[in-house]
């Protein structure tokens, strides 16, 4: 009972519990039986001129009801938790309950996945059954940033198309989803140069995926690229290992356009897709990762 | 006027006027129904055995290779022979329950308690074991006499004989309860190795002790202590209705005479006062005492009179289904009939059709898919390539056959909105499927239509169903950011 400060509230509402109950049967010995005052079958009180209290028993098994109620609130308060702090002889808890029933659940996922367990990530791929699950898990964990379709949005990785930050085979993925991932691109405004060679740059960024751009600024922009090749390589096709993006296709994870650009470089960027490991298990993250790889199956080259 | 007086059965033992305590409480009576033969009895039988039939019955039905009717909460389907029903179908119960309580009112204001006489189950199941009991221990008299007695061999074989009999009648009806809620061939193979679920046992022990309790033990008590219905009865009486009545004005004064004698030579009534109706009466009360709120309706004493009547060779009827203003009116059976078209029963009526009515005909149309749209919780729009406007939903689809369908999703209510994911899918046999569904709309619309929530629906239709097309049109938004 941390609620309270002190533990005489405790038992104050144990007393209060148990007393309140003994008043009951009180009440019931005390209120069964009445003095009347005439033997015409009523109390004897009058009201109103003409309105008469009755005497009509009720059958004896009633105020045998109340009782057995009674007692087993006694029996009630002894073995759940309820008299004050008083943990119950049962040991009940509804934390306990739950972890339970967690248990329980788990158990009974256990053989469903052990079917998976082994299974390549091509087998579960062809199995409607695994992907259903994957499917499943994937809207109850995965959609709230990546999206009920999976095409996530601005910040939050496509995993519908090609290309891939980190990897998409399906030890890397599964990788990803355990342990989860940190981007980051440091602010590199500093080191680019002044206004016009950011813009520069930018352009040329630009010009790397075929996107419209100012073919001149592209060019003089190309030196300066040199800063940026450390990650994202010298042809801007960028490194998995680091999780750098591919400059050179038309997917913009973080915006289009030569404003989103300059943003990146001069505020550089932190973007995280947190560990689900505690969430998941190991079995469920195999499963998924199949589904999450069975997403961009049938996509397109993302390279122009 | 002549009107009998709401009468309240005495305690025993009162005071003498000096102020003695006396029990609020006191030791129930048995009561020791006489069996009865007659017109209304037949009644009550013949809904003995039709609701009975359906009950235990119902159950063992097959349609489309699967129990006709069953509730299946863990999957939440509920099959009744054609229909699929999901727990969205809420409303369908809410109908059918609103065309019980209709019921009720209608019937209670024409004729009184004829559920309770007639129809309730603590009516139906009292009269099987009652049934039973008198095969082993004998009628009325029999019975009494032997619960006098001293405990003898006789006396206890019988009673376990008895009990044992209730009991097996419970159980098979707890069986029977739960084998709408698991498929009972299931339940039955499980029921000869006793593998019960934990859930099945508690519900088979669980009503079946109730029905032996209810049935076996309670009886009168659940009508006159227990049933909120009994008490709330008497607010949906006229004077206009028909319920069991003694005709005092013909029967009194009562008392004994010779078959032979001429009852209004003797100065008396044609009740010959011979309790029977009294015997009879499952709640163990006097009907000539009036209309009294113990009186269920079952229409026993009137069987029972009119046998009398006709021993003695006096018309039926002493004891009849009878209004307040017929008996203190004189009114013939036709004025009586008559006032059954009074405005409260002819609105009853009209109220009971139009719920039948608007239930039968929602059934029939209802489509055989349910959709619900919820538009994507992750983001709100996004920008897709060069700068077009997606919105993603998901849709759930609730496949109300028992057949694979096939659907294709549409949009309208925005000019050039399409459908970028794919249009075509599949529900299987009373499944509900998620599916995500993007919308796309080009730059130029987006500028046409200008940032911020617009209406949006969707139109599901069936594909290559043959013959009817079936369509479900669900409202959703569509946002265009800044």
């Amino acid at each position: 009972m941390s609620d309270f400060f002190s533990n005489g509230w405790s038992v104050f509402v144990a007393a209060a519990s148990i007393v309140s109950m003994l008043l009951c049967l009180v009440l019931l010995a005390t209120a069964a039986r009445r003095r009347v005052m005439s033997n015409d079958n009523t109390t004897g009180h009058v009201w109103d001129e003409d309105l008469q209290e009755l005497n009509n028993p009720l059958p004896r098994w009633w105020m045998w009801l109340f009782i057995i109620t009674v007692l087993f609130s006694f029996a009630y308060l002894a073995l759940y938790p309820g008299a004050g702090s008083r943990a119950g002889t049962l040991g009940w808890s509804s934390a306990g309950q739950h972890q339970a029933e967690q248990d329980a659940a788990r158990a009974a996922m256990q053989p469903v996945y052990a079917r998976y367990a082994s299974a390549s990530a091509e087998t579960l791929m062809q199995d409607p059954a695994a992907m259903g699950i994957g499917e499943r898990l994937f809207v109850n964990n995965c959609a709230a940033c990546h999206g009920s379709d999976a095409h996530g949005s601005k910040g939050f990785p496509n995993l519908t198309d090609a290309d891939w930050l980190h990897g998409g085979d399906h030890a890397t993925i599964i990788k990803t989803i355990t342990e989860g991932r940190v981007g980051m691109m440091p602010p590199l405004a500093a080191v680019v140069g002044d206004a016009k060679d950011l813009s520069n740059v930018a352009q040329y960024v630009l010009s790397l995926s075929g996107a419209k751009h100012d073919a001149a600024a592209a060019t003089a922009g190309q030196a300066k690229f040199a800063v940026c090749a450390g990650c994202h390589g010298a042809d801007g096709k960028g490194n998995q290992a680091v999780g750098a993006p591919n400059l050179t296709d038309k997917i913009w994870l973080h915006g289009f356009g030569e404003e989103a650009i300059l943003a990146m470089i001069n505020h550089g960027k932190t973007n995280v897709m947190p560990a689900q490991a505690q969430r998941l298990t190991t079995e469920q993250i195999h499963v998924l990762g199949a589904y999450v790889m069975s997403l961009s199956r049938n996509a397109a080259p993302a390279t122009p | 006027m002549n009107r009998p007086v709401i009468p309240i059965v005495p305690a025993p033992a009162g005071g003498d006027g000096n102020g003695e305590n006396v029990w609020l409480y006191e030791k129930r009576t048995q009561i020791y129904p006489r069996s009865v033969k007659g017109w209304f009895a037949g009644w009550r039988w013949a809904l003995v055995w039709l609701t009975q039939l359906v009950f235990y019955g119902t159950p063992w039905l097959t349609w489309n290779n699967r129990p006709a009717v069953l509730f299946n909460l863990e999957a939440r389907r509920f099959y009744i022979f054609d229909l699929v029903l999901y727990p969205q179908d809420f409303i369908y119960l809410t109908a059918l329950l609103i065309v019980c309580a209709y019921s009720l009112f209608l019937f209670t204001a024409v004729a009184g308690r004829l559920w309770c006489g007639f129809a309730c189950p603590q009516t139906v199941y009292t009269e099987m074991f009652l049934w039973v009991e008198r095969h082993i221990e004998g009628d009325r008299m029999a019975r009494m006499k032997r619960d006098a007695g001293p405990r003898s061999f006789d006396l206890i074989w019988r009673k376990s004989a008895k009990h044992a009999a209730w009991l097996a009648i419970g159980l098979i009806t707890g069986f029977t309860f739960v084998g709408y809620f698991t498929p009972i061939r299931t339940l039955g193979a499980e029921a000869l190795s006793l593998g019960f679920g934990p859930w099945e046992w508690f519900w088979v022990l669980f009503y079946g002790f109730a029905t032996y309790g209810n049935a076996g033990w309670l009886r009168e008590q659940v009508c006159l202590y227990m049933c909120p219905y009994a008490r709330f009865q008497s607010a949906m009486f006229d004077h206009d209705t028909m319920i069991v009545s003694y005709d005092p004005q013909r029967g009194e004064p009562r008392g004994s005479r010779p078959r032979s004698a001429d009852p209004r030579a003797l100065g008396k009534g044609d009740c010959i006062d011979c309790s029977l109706c009294v015997q009879v009466c499952p709640t163990g009360i006097d009907i000539r005492d009036g209309l009294q709120y113990a009186c269920i309706g079952c229409a026993a004493c009137i069987d029972v009179c009119d046998d009398v009547m006709d021993k003695m060779k006096y018309p039926r009827g002493l004891i009849r289904f009878a209004t307040q203003n017929g008996l203190a009116n004189r009114f013939d059976r036709k004025q009586t009939l008559r006032r059954v078209f009074r405005p409260r029963v002819l609105i009853y009526s009209a109220v009971l059709l139009l719920i039948c009515g608007a239930f039968v005909t929602s059934l029939a149309l209802r489509s055989p898919f349910r959709v619900d749209v919820v538009r994507d919780r992750g983001a709100l729009a996004r920008m897709v390539g060069e700068g077009l406007i997606e919105n993603v939903y998901r849709l759930q689809v609730m496949n109300s056959t028992e057949a694979v369908q096939r659907f294709r999703v549409k949009v309208g209510g925005i000019d050039g909105a399409t459908v970028t994911s794919r249009p075509d899918f599949e529900v299987g046999p009373a499944e509900a499927r998620w599916l995500p569904v993007s919308v796309q709309i080009s730059p130029e619309t987006a500028s046409k239509i200008g940032p911020g929530v617009h209406q949006l629906h969707f139109e599901i239709e069936t594909v290559d169903s043959d013959g009817d097309k079936a369509e479900v049109k669900e409202k959703s938004t569509f946002v265009v950011p800044r």
